[in-house]
């Protein structure tokens, strides 16, 4: 049993890798200045500023503002979905992956993957009927409004502020790899073009950015999918032979290596990827900008082939990588190591299929990418705080449904609050330049998992949930993440330095989802007051509505 | 169109509420048992027993049961999305229709 114990950590320890790629960890060496790249970059931002400045012109509403007026349809919004969660560090992360430690890059991707369906079956439908911008809309539709949005606001902001600060980093890091400018310079540039995307273009231009980029990163990397497959005359199992012939771990890269290990941490990050997913605000935010519960599936449909695409060509790439790459004595510095890093792999393989041209496409595409990953969570998280938080919270409504909040003080508010973030985002990306934050994005997933997730479900499935239940097990649900997190060898021990983690498994969720069951199940059922029998009361209606549509906010008159 | 409370609990009521219901939980239910047994025993399998999903498909080929499997569960996502999708955009929502036409006449 100890054997076993210490066999699980010593593993553990291995498989580090996991969700950093996401966050873009480790040192870079910044590069020459790449003209090509930045002038076509240059093209990207030209073209988006002027989707923005027409989205701007549309924007008269707060609706038009958060939901581009609900008249996205089911394919664009796949499409925007795909381009709002395939971020640049995981187009280098995994293939870089697939590059060291190959299928253990697969089994990544397919984590990132296996949450689609679910929302699909659960959750799509029902939000999309129910909720008008955000998912607090969903979550305190019969609950207490000032308790449950002021809970999923601030549960909405925690993960948006940790899944910004990994975004930012990589941003940083990457733009001084492909660019050759300063981090600083980069961490700005970045805070700023969010901003006026954001700003002006609200969920338009931000769908829009979202919907280009995609379109850009999947051509890109099919291309070079099909130059890997045409190097090997499109025969796989050659591709295979010679990789393993190649690679140092040789016939070991077919096989899953140190990546996941003991049942407990395996289960827990399973769980973190599938329903983290389903609890990501600027993911369920997206969709409130398609006209029906038809088009919301719809959106499912597309982006789970589009994401389902995306990840088989990255691993193409990393094979490709091995095969091209890692034989080239070109993209290895003195030292026989990858020039920039591992995660450069990619961004090499682009110059060795398609040359200097195509290595500034790509390297464009990696910023695109990162743009309009950021814009999303920032709109995310400027929805929470201006109509969770302002609207709903302090001014009890909007004025044409009995509260105090107009329009106009809303979409200021937002309109402040996107200035803030922006800034806020610049400065975390400083503060946490030299930080260790290969944990960030695994706690935004976990706290998503374990407190939207659980009060959202709940809401929509439990007749008898209440809002004392949501509220406690809600936040039992977030602290528990926290702490776990904190307390495990990710920042413990990666992090603090300590010598042996407080909590041996890497990942939370199975522990904290848990609690957060129990403590809305229990605090819930023991809840004999007025509001408990309302929300109860409640139950019915709002299930007719989230089942059929009925009285649903549709799209607005454009 | 605003819905009343009598319009909610006729629709509440109607059988056909009750079987579209009825129809598209027990559907949405099976697909979700399948993607989540499907990813939690690969996950399981991973972590139990890694070597079995290094051993080659066909003796001597590169390929293993690792790479179909993985790749099969991609696939398997999409196409659970579009059954589901092309389902209840079709049958369930011309359901959801007649049960509404009761209420909007």
């Amino acid at each position: 049993m100890i054997a076993r114990a210490v066999l699980a950590t010593a593993l553990l320890a291995a498989s580090s890798a996991l969700l950093a790629g996401e966050a873009m960890t480790g040192e870079v060496q910044k590069q020459a200045t790449n003209w090509t790249a930045i002038l076509m970059f240059l093209a990207f931002i030209v073209g988006t500023m002027g989707i923005t400045k027409w989205a701007a012109k549309r924007n008269t509403s707060t609706s038009d503002y958060y939901t581009a007026g609900g008249g996205i349809t089911g394919f664009q919004n796949g499409l925007a979905i795909a381009g709002d969660y395939m971020s640049a560090a995981s187009f280098l992360g995994i293939s870089a992956l697939v590059y060291s430690s190959g299928y253990d890059g697969l089994i990544y991707s397919i984590g990132f993957l296996v949450g689609w369906p679910l929302i699909l079956f659960i959750i799509a439908e029902r939000l999309r009927n129910l909720g008008k911008f955000t998912f607090s809309d969903v979550a305190s539709y019969r609950l207490g409004q000032t308790e449950i949005r002021l809970l999923s606001a601030f549960g909405s902001l925690v993960v948006v502020a940790f899944y910004l600060i990994a975004q930012m980093v990589g941003a940083g890091k990457l733009i001084q790899l492909l660019f050759g400018l300063d981090y600083m310079v980069a961490v700005v540039l970045v805070g700023v073009l969010m901003i006026v995307y954001v700003f002006f273009g609200g969920m338009l231009a931000t769908t829009w950015v979202q919907i280009i980029k995609a379109v850009l990163l999947l051509s890109g990397a099919s291309f070079m999918a099909f130059m890997v497959l045409k190097s090997v005359n499109f025969d796989v199992v050659k591709m295979f032979s010679d990789a393993i012939a190649i690679h140092p771990k040789h016939d070991a890269i077919m096989a899953p290596g140190g990546l996941v290990s003991d049942p407990i941490s395996a289960i827990s990050l399973g769980m973190a990827l599938m329903f983290g997913t389903a609890g990501l605000p600027h993911i369920l935010m997206r969709f409130f900008t398609v006209a029906d519960a038809r088009e919301a599936r719809k959106s499912v449909f597309y982006a789970t082939g589009f994401i389902g695409y995306f990840y088989i060509l990255t691993f193409v790439i990393g094979f490709g990588a091995i095969l091209l790459v890692m034989t080239n004595p070109e993209f290895k510095d003195a030292a026989g190591a990858i020039v920039g890093g591992t995660n450069m792999v990619a961004v090499h393989l682009a110059s060795a299929v398609g040359g200097n041209v195509f290595l500034g496409f790509i390297s464009a595409v990696a910023f695109a990418t990162i743009l309009a990953v950021v814009a999303g969570l920032t709109l995310a998280g400027a929805s929470a705080v201006s109509h969770d938080l302002y609207a709903c919270v302090i001014k009890g409504g909007y004025t044409k449904d009995g509260g105090r909040a107009t329009e106009d003080d809303a979409m200021r508010v937002t309109k402040i609050t996107t200035l803030a973030l922006g800034v806020v985002a610049i400065l975390l990306g400083i503060i946490f330049e030299k930080q260790n934050i290969a944990f960030m994005v695994g706690l935004a997933f976990s706290i998503a998992a374990s407190c939207n997730f659980p009060v959202l479900l709940l809401s929509m499935y439990w007749k008898d949930l209440t809002t004392r239940g949501a509220l406690i097990g809600g936040a039992l649900g977030l602290l528990t993440a926290l702490v776990l997190t904190i307390l495990s060898p990710t920042v413990w021990v990666d992090v603090l330095g300590n010598t042996s983690a407080i909590f041996p498994w890497k990942y939370p969720a199975l522990f904290s989802v848990t609690t957060a069951f129990v403590g809305i199940w229990f605090f819930s059922i023991t809840d004999k007051s007025k509001a408990a029998q309302e929300a109860r009361a409640k139950f019915i209606p709002q299930f007719v509505r989230s089942q059929t549509g009925l009285g649903a906010a549709g799209a607005s008159a454009h | 169109m605003q819905e009343t409370n009598d319009d909610i609990q006729r629709i509440y009521e109607d059988p056909r509420f009750k079987e579209l219901v009825a129809k598209k939980s027990g559907f949405a239910n099976l697909l979700s048992v399948i993607i989540l047994g499907a990813y939690f025993a690969f996950i399981l399998l991973i972590a139990f027993d890694p070597k079995l999903l290094g051993i080659p498909v066909v003796e001597g080929s590169p390929i293993t049961w690792g790479i179909p499997m993985g790749v099969g569960i991609i696939l398997l996502s999409f196409l659970l999305t579009g059954v589901y999708t092309l389902r209840a955009n079709g049958e369930f929502d011309n359901l959801t229709k007649e049960v509404l036409s009761e209420v909007q006449k």
